[in-house]
């Protein structure tokens, strides 16, 4: 039983409805699916569309059917449906389909925009590019939080440490490199790194030495790096006149950039995007397959339990949250050096926010964390090419800030506990005082 | 020998006097730290304009006076401080029931848009103010309480953390509001006319009356925050309620076995801070704006956990708490303009405040200030985890 379960039983709101939870959500499905096939797939436009694959002219792709497309969507939809209440031995089937109806949501919101716009063909790898590009700090900043609540401290300031991560960063870069030199440009890099180390030891101290509660911790450090980065940028960034420059510059990766159509789409990128995936496989490794890793989930989930075999929790949530304070620094690097190359002040806008939410979308895994990021970078990048392409509905336009918006309510949802609960480490949150 | 006994009864009776005024004086031990982090925070600022190459004096003076040095300076700086009463409240009476809502900033929003809604509807015109102000402080006050009831729902209904949910919340709120402030096409609240996106600018009965023509104005929604401050300070002491509130905050496994019905005191105690919050925003819109902007409220929500902890979440010292923030934001602008020195520091030194507020084992070891109680902000009393 988790702390919030158990906070729920004691408040005597366990009694579950008559339907269960994977019931339940075969039912949203099959209704969905009923109303897609007799609903939406009649009422769209018949004209063929076509999914393209690289920039025209010319480009290689594939056409399709929209109308087509929502109805076999809808019949994956009404079967996951009837899986949901099939008889026990054919269940084990109902689980795999509700993940793929999941999945199928993506090409199913790709095909409806693409049918309801006027234009009749998109490029969707270029979209998938920029939906990993776009999920690049929050990937990051969802790795930060993997580690510091997988060792047991609840990090709601990763917002302010990717900000102090960017403005140190831009700062130091501008003022040694004049924002054009190379060399310097690495270097302020790794500033930014090393300043977001700092801030999450801060958070460290206050959180490990003081036993401050971990959430006042997080808003003093999200207060104090909104503070610190306006004051360096009107002081020192602003004062060398330096508003922007070189940042970093793409490169394509040795042979998979050679492949042809998709090669050079997907396989050229700037150097922080591609450190992202190290990062995120690093922390799996690291995480799951070592035995430091096992010893910081085990400070996660119980910090006396390692402590009795010999684990040195205070040091391990130490070297936790300082790891994950480095990995939010090259966040803010991104935002200030690689998205853009210049600094302005709550330049993150809420991105270390948005991880958390990643990250609790994947249910404190790194791949989860990672998939929830490429879902929330998905609805970003999805909003600018819907409002490019004109998608309306009966006259109606969406709105972007809909799309944006999407994956705030899915991650509602799944805290709920409505698409399969998550679950967090048990230990997080509660401050540990060695035994004597 | 008789007399050597009296003057033995008189030193212990000096000394237990003695004892007794220490003791008294131990009780305000809370407002000691708070005072000292305060002061430290500024020497921290201080040691940051020097480096800079300023007098910190010379700022620091000058930031006086852009606090306090004149009526207007003064009815300014409490003007700046009202809205900070209200989402300071937000957290502390969730925080009584163990509950951290730090979805303020949202219920802010939530609480603006529907006053700015409201206060704009055609009929409004029609009312006299004495009608239409309560109206659109209401107004303001349930879309706050809505908004901030939905992760007390969420919480006892499914156990999803309301740190979490109010985080989401507060997203989904800001687009929603920018949404309907943005949209031309459908128009949904924005003012046609206005080249920046806002709303429709509400009634003029629906106005609060100007008290100070400040800047920003101070109005009578002042007062409707102050008098919200001392209802919460009865509640919770006085009524069967705040005892409620605060037996669920300090267990909640206890207070159900004792009868409580946990889950309504944590939806009531979550819709309530909802609506403090959106009290705060109805009298800015009324008060003070006259239309709704998302950028009004930024921040304010986070500076109302500040502030709530820097006043122990004890109701009437959040008076004082948002008097401080809101005149150092308020007398920033004069301390850059004269000195020179940015405006941020002020923000730095709010987050030192908090910093040495929350980690007030920093300020009792500098200034050997003893510990009498365990201090509220310890993690304990929050449960389960994020």
């Amino acid at each position: 039983m988790t702390t919030a379960e158990h906070a729920a039983g004691a408040a005597g709101a366990s009694e579950r409805v008559g339907l269960d939870r994977q019931s339940a959500t075969g039912l949203v499905f099959g209704l969905l699916g009923v109303a897609l096939i007799a609903g939406v797939a009649p009422a769209i436009s018949g004209t063929s569309r076509k999914f393209n694959f690289e920039p025209p002219p010319d480009p290689a792709g594939i056409g399709f059917h929209p109308p087509t497309w929502v109805i076999a969507i809808g019949v994956l939809f009404l079967l996951t449906a009837v899986l949901g209440f099939a008889p026990p031995e054919a269940r084990r089937w109902a689980s795999p389909a509700r993940l793929l109806s999941a999945v199928a949501l993506i090409p199913l919101v790709l095909v409806l925009s693409l049918a309801l716009s006027d234009n009749p063909s998109t490029n969707v790898i270029n979209l998938f590019n920029e939906s990993l590009v776009l999920a690049t700090p929050l990937a990051l900043g969802a790795t930060t939080g993997l580690w510091c609540e997988r060792s047991g401290i609840i990090n709601i300031g990763i917002e302010g440490t990717m900000l102090a991560g960017a403005g140190i960063g831009y700062m130091t870069y501008a003022t040694i490199g004049d924002a054009q030199s190379t060399g310097w440009l690495w270097f302020s890099i790794l500033v930014s790194v090393l300043a977001g180390g700092m801030v999450a030891a801060l958070l460290a101290v206050l959180s490990i030495r003081f036993g401050v509660n971990q959430i006042v911790g997080g808003v003093v450090i999200n207060l104090f790096a909104l503070g610190l980065t306006g004051f360096l940028r009107s002081e020192v960034i602003v004062k060398t006149g330096i508003t922007t420059g070189v940042g970093t510059s793409e490169f394509g990766l040795p042979l998979l950039s050679e492949i042809p159509v998709i090669g050079d789409q997907l396989f050229r990128g700037k150097p922080i995007y591609w450190m992202m995936y190290l990062v995120v496989i690093g922390t799996w490794l690291v995480m799951f397959r070592t035995p430091w890793g096992l010893r910081v989930r085990s400070c996660g989930e119980n910090p006396h339990a390692a402590e009795t075999l010999g684990v040195n929790v205070v040091r391990v949530r130490y070297q936790s949250v300082i790891l994950g304070g480095l990995i939010a620094g090259l966040a803010g690097a991104w935002f200030s050096m690689e998205s853009q190359t210049r600094f302005e002040d709550n330049m993150t806008n809420a991105a270390g926010f948005i991880a958390l939410a990643a990250l609790i979308f994947g249910k404190w895994t790194p791949w989860g964390a990672f998939g929830g990021a490429l879902l929330f970078g998905f609805s970003r990048a999805l909003g600018t090419r819907l409002q490019f392409l004109g998608v309306e509905v009966s006259g109606f336009e969406i709105p972007s800030e809909f799309l944006q918006a999407l994956p705030f309510v899915v991650t509602l949802v799944v805290v709920a506990g409505a698409v399969g609960r998550s679950i967090p480490p048990a230990a997080a949150g509660q401050p540990f005082n060695r035994s004597r | 020998m008789n007399g050597a006994k009296n003057a033995n009864a008189g030193i212990s009776r000096a000394a237990s006097q003695v004892h007794r005024l220490l003791t008294e004086a131990w009780r305000l031990q809370p407002l000691y730290v708070s005072l000292y982090a305060i002061l430290l925070s500024f020497v921290v600022g201080g040691v940051l304009i020097s480096i800079i190459g300023v007098n910190p004096f010379t700022a620091y003076w000058a930031l006086l006076r852009g606090m306090v040095g004149g009526g207007d300076e003064i009815a300014g700086s409490v003007a700046r401080s009202v809205p900070f009463i209200g989402s300071a409240l937000a957290l502390a009476f969730a925080f009584r029931a163990g509950l951290f809502n730090i979805g303020a900033e949202g219920q802010l929003l939530a609480g603006g848009i529907t006053a700015a809604y409201v206060g704009a509807l055609s009929w409004m015109s029609d009312l006299p103010g004495i009608v239409a102000i309560p109206l659109i402080l209401v107004a303001g006050t349930m879309g706050g309480a809505i908004w901030g009831g939905i992760p007390g729902v969420l919480r006892t209904k499914t156990g999803a953390h309301e740190v979490i949910s109010t985080i989401m919340l507060n997203s989904l709120v800001l687009f929603g509001v920018r949404w309907m402030v943005n949209s031309r096409d459908p128009v949904v609240l924005r003012d046609t006319e206005s080249t920046v996106p806002r709303t429709d600018p509400i009634s003029d009965t629906a106005v609060l009356p100007e008290l100070v023509d400040s800047q920003p104005t101070l109005h009578v929604g002042l007062f409707a925050l102050l008098g919200v401050c001392f209802l919460v300070a009865f509640v919770l002491n006085r009524t069967t309620f705040g005892f409620e509130v605060g037996t669920v905050g300090l267990n909640p496994h206890a207070s159900h076995y004792a009868g409580i019905n946990v889950n309504r005191v944590i939806v009531a105690s979550m819709a309530a801070s909802g609506a403090f919050a959106g009290l705060a925003a109805a009298s800015e819109i009324s008060g003070t704006n006259g239309f709704f902007q998302p950028g009004t409220f930024f921040l304010m929500g986070f500076d109302g956990i500040a502030i709530a902890l820097l006043a122990r979440t004890n109701p009437v010292a959040i008076i004082a708490a948002a008097l401080l923030w809101g005149s150092m934001l308020s007398g920033a602008p004069l301390m850059q303009q004269e000195a020179d020195v940015s405006i941020d520091v002020v923000r730095i030194i709010q987050a030192m405040v908090l910093l040495f507020v929350a980690a007030d084992a920093i300020v009792r070891y500098l200034f050997r200030v003893r510990e009498l109680d365990q201090s509220p902000f310890k993690a304990t009393s929050i449960e389960g985890a994020v």
